[in-house]
């Protein structure tokens, strides 16, 4: 029973690390409009995914907002330091996954960056690496790896606590914890004397904490201006994960004109 | 003293000119930028601002062009006088949001750094939103609509990657299938939302 409840607390949290932006009808909608490639997203259960929804919200407003506007108030060098040595954990499950997507330069890069950021840089506090020329590059996970491999969403659901996501990107979460990320098997799967699951949860809850405190502004404003706030998270998470899976900044390559060709 | 002041008139006019009508779509992120940045660090009060911001957004902004896309197919199933009702709506909502959620910023400094261009009717162009002590920096695309090459407008802001039209969209297209496709409810949504 722990193991299991320790297993949705995980794959919670793994969609909070993945989550970079905010993100139905009982039916459909479109997260690409080619019209001789259209994919279609379909909200399953959408009316429980609306409650379980509401319940993330007020979680939201009861702890995770409050403890970002106090993370907020920390001085820039704390926040930075431990923006980058989360952002340097997270190497672990890119690297392999760089590797899984042929991108064998982008893990080499990142594997550089790891072990420099991680001695000099004294366990990622500092960027070192990006000052000897390494720039960071895009997080990669297991679910961006399905989606490049040609696996298609499935089902859109939202999990307890903060957890916007499909059956590919969960499924893409359960690899993390049957081996697929590093830290996760040397604080909770391996016994070693220097962690333990403390330290893996805390670093999910600051990773959460770290991501809600940089968008404060943008969320309140969202909230402000959304008529359905649920829709408009869905529409932004699928949108995000869209544009990860084809590691493009160019919005142009992921978006259609043939939507606008219609009301010209 | 006479003919300065006719100088100094026509000089004002041909600058005004100048930001309403900028061609070029880089210069029309650049101007509208400079125009609103200079609007939100004065003193004004805040009902001033927005009225101001609410101008400029007028002028660039096809928020009629916008409104019809995020009907999306539902706009097919629309009488002539829905259609002139929601447009109405819509701008009203589309100026509400537009101003509520530029005016809490004091200063954004946005620099134009590229610009794309897709085919004859759209240019993309690249911008970034500096870093401040509160946040990193943020890509925003803004999606020129060029068919009337005299008179550019904004069709979308992409930040970071994601499409506020096609949010938009799809929160409008949310609205209406949970109401049986009942268009009226996405009306009384958008009336609420005025009122509030």
């Amino acid at each position: 029973m722990k193991r299991l409840i320790s297993i949705i607390i995980i794959i919670a949290l793994s969609q909070a690390y993945s989550f970079n932006a905010l993100a139905d009808s009982d039916g459909e909608i479109e997260i690409s409009s080619k019209k001789n490639n259209q994919q279609v997203v379909k909200d399953c259960f959408e009316s429980v995914n609306r409650g379980i929804f509401a319940f993330n919200q007020g979680l939201d407003k009861i702890v995770f907002e409050p403890l970002s506007r106090g993370y907020r108030k920390l001085p820039q060098p704390i926040r930075s330091g431990t923006s980058n040595v989360l952002n340097n954990l997270g190497n672990v499950v890119t690297i392999p996954n760089n590797v899984l997507q042929g991108q064998i330069k982008d893990a080499g890069v990142n594997s550089l960056r790891f072990l420099i950021n991680s001695s000099l840089g004294i366990v990622g506090i500092f960027d070192v690496a990006s000052y000897y020329g390494l720039e960071k590059r895009d997080k990669e996970d297991y679910g961006q790896t399905l989606g490049t491999w040609g696996v298609s969403e499935g089902c859109y659901f939202v999990l307890p606590v903060l957890g916007p996501t499909t059956v590919r990107d969960s499924i893409g979460s359960l690899a993390n914890i049957s081996g697929g990320d590093a830290w996760y098997n040397v604080t909770v799967v391996n016994d070693t004397q220097y962690f333990d699951e403390a330290d893996y949860y805390l670093s999910r809850v600051l990773t959460g904490v770290d991501f809600r405190a940089k968008n404060l502004e943008s969320f309140d404003s969202l909230e402000k201006t959304s008529i359905d706030l649920y829709a408009s998270i869905r529409s932004l998470y699928l949108q995000d994960r869209q544009r990860k899976i084809k590691n493009i900044d160019l919005v142009t390559e992921t978006m259609s004109d043939d939507d606008w060709e219609e009301i010209d | 003293m006479k003919i300065l002041r006719i100088l100094l008139v026509i000089f004002i006019s041909l600058f005004l000119n100048s930001i309403s009508i900028a061609k070029d779509p880089s210069e029309l992120i650049n101007s509208i930028v400079n125009e609103a940045s200079l609007i939100l660090k004065s003193s004004d009060p805040v009902e001033s601002k927005i009225i101001k911001l609410n101008d400029i957004a007028e002028r660039s902004v096809d928020i009629s062009g916008i409104g019809m896309y995020a009907l999306g197919k539902h706009k097919k199933s629309m009488s002539e006088d829905e259609k002139t009702k929601y447009k109405k709506l819509f701008k009203s909502y589309f100026l509400k949001s537009f101003s509520s959620r530029l005016v809490d910023y004091t200063d954004p400094k946005i620099n134009v750094v590229s610009q794309k261009k897709i085919n004859e009717k759209y240019t993309i162009v690249n911008s970034i939103l500096e870093a401040t002590s509160k946040r990193p920096e943020v890509k925003i695309d803004w999606r020129i609509y060029t068919k009337n090459p005299d008179k550019p407008l904004i069709r979308d802001l992409i930040v970071e990657g994601l499409s506020l039209a096609r949010t938009q969209k799809e929160e409008f297209n949310s609205v209406i299938q949970n109401n049986d496709g009942d268009l009226n409810a996405l009306f009384k949504t958008l009336e609420e939302f005025l009122i509030k």
